[in-house]
């Protein structure tokens, strides 16, 4: 049963729910990093890991702070707070303890520190797991899939996107339409064609 | 009311603290040169020194992997500045300019006629691009769209001009072409051969206007400063003094193929 839901969460942030191109958060490290492929993948990666560890640090905070002094209405201010200050601690560990591992992510991970795409599963995750809890094992399951599920598809459509620019830039693009102006229009029809997984239904 | 005001601030104070903590134990030295070096970079990240930006560059500069002189945008200035950083003796340096080695464009004629991508680039792959001469340049303009510093301009004779003033030797453009006839050269010698055809004399008649022919009145009149090697004249800049006749060789060369900036 629980497997079951578990499986309608990842099909549904991956794809029905895309974070990029159905809700629209995390756009900027979409335009951004997605000129070319290695970068791209590694951004994924750290926008994967940070969506997990702040869907598993958020939940902390609002099942052990918020909701025991019923002050949810402060969800945004102090989910902000901690999941800024636990990624600057990460990045911090990992520079100390693996150079080759900081070269890899540990530059993205000051970018996203609070990407409205970060904050964003942590504010979703509230909404849909926190706040009806009654059971708060389940919901730290549930939330962390979705979590870790958010940024499989972030990644997976940094990827599409990359690619996508790679090519382009070998193509004849006019030129008022060069650079940036054709990279919205990509995003735009894959943004359409995305939204046809709306008609799944579970 | 009281209460979250309380969490909130605890909150803060918490992390803050915490974070300061970590950073104390988890600080990780730094040579404190690099932040020296720089500053004395231009900051622009061009990768002209094959480095992932002037960050790296500097930190290559600081453990001695990389030479001072690595960033050709800074010249001279960059370089004064990271010797004085590192305490090192400065020897001088020449500047360095791109220069097009081709006056071909729309005299050079066509083979075919290329109806591809407008780039270089794609031209080239072309049974070597559509000119009737297989190492003059395309005219698409790839070094002109690749410069970060504006510098190279199409003329009205469809070959790339560098602005001199505007040019930082980055080596872009050289990196760009498919032909490789843009070198980088010392700027002050200001005379030079604008052609890079090894082609025979007919051959090149045929083919371009502008074109090298080897026909040796240089080499003549210049008493060996010019070279013609291969059907093309080069001009060997340790043989140039005062008194060569440059002047003379660039107004007596046949197919005005020899420049004077």
């Amino acid at each position: 049963m629980e497997l079951n839901q578990l499986f309608v969460i990842a099909i549904s942030v991956i794809f029905i729910n895309n974070f990029i191109l159905s809700k629209f958060l995390g756009l900027c490290p979409f335009i951004g990093v997605s000129k070319k492929t290695e970068p791209a993948l590694y951004m994924g990666l750290a926008v994967t890991f940070v969506m997990t560890a702040s869907s598993l640090i958020t939940w902390a905070v609002y099942i052990f702070l918020l909701k025991p002094f019923h002050i949810e209405y402060l969800r945004t201010l102090s989910f902000i707070l901690v999941i800024a200050s636990f990624v600057q601690l990460i990045e911090m560990f990992i520079q100390k303890f693996s150079p080759a591992l900081y070269r890899v992510f540990g530059i993205y991970l000051a970018l996203i520190t609070t990407n409205c795409a970060v904050f964003g599963v942590a504010v979703l995750n509230s909404e849909m797991f926190l706040k009806t809890a009654d059971n708060p094992a389940r919901a730290l399951l549930f939330c962390v899939t979705q979590g870790f599920c958010a940024g499989v598809g972030f990644t997976l459509v940094l990827l599409f996107m990359s690619g996508i620019r790679e090519r382009l830039e070998l193509c004849d693009v006019p030129r008022p339409m060069k650079g940036m102006a054709i990279a919205f229009i990509v995003a735009s029809l894959m943004s359409m064609a995305f939204m046809g997984f709306a008609g799944f239904r579970f | 009311m009281i209460i979250p005001i309380l969490i909130m601030s605890i909150m803060g104070i918490l992390f803050g603290l915490g974070l300061a903590f970590a950073s104390r134990i988890f600080r990780v030295e730094m040579d404190p040169r690099i932040e020296r070096i720089l500053s004395a970079l231009p900051g622009a990240n061009c990768g002209a020194c094959g480095k992932a930006g002037c960050a790296a560059l500097a930190e290559a500069i600081a453990k001695g992997d990389a030479s001072l002189t690595s960033c050709p945008p800074g010249g001279e200035e960059a370089y004064t500045k990271i010797a004085e950083v590192l305490g090192v003796e400065k020897c001088n340096v020449t500047k360095k300019i791109a220069r097009v080695r081709c006056g071909g464009g729309d005299r050079a004629k066509d083979k075919f006629q290329y109806q591809g991508v407008r780039t270089c680039a794609a031209a080239s792959l072309l049974a070597k691009g559509h000119k009737l001469c297989v190492f003059g340049c395309l005219g698409f303009g790839d070094c002109v769209m690749v410069c970060p510093f504006d510098a190279i301009h199409m003329d009205a004779d469809g070959i790339p001009v560098v602005d001199h003033k505007k040019c930082t030797a980055c080596g872009k453009c050289i990196e760009a072409c498919p032909k490789n006839i843009i070198s980088l050269e010392d700027a002050s010698q200001k005379c030079y051969v604008k052609c890079l055809s090894l082609d025979k004399i007919i051959f090149v008649k045929n083919a371009c206007k502008a074109g090298c022919i080897g026909c040796k009145i240089c080499e003549k009149l210049s008493k060996g400063a010019f070279i013609v090697e291969n059907n093309l004249s080069r001009l060997d800049y340790s043989k140039v003094d005062d008194s060569t006749p440059l002047k003379i060789c660039v107004e007596k060369c046949p197919t005005k193929c020899i420049k004077e900036d």
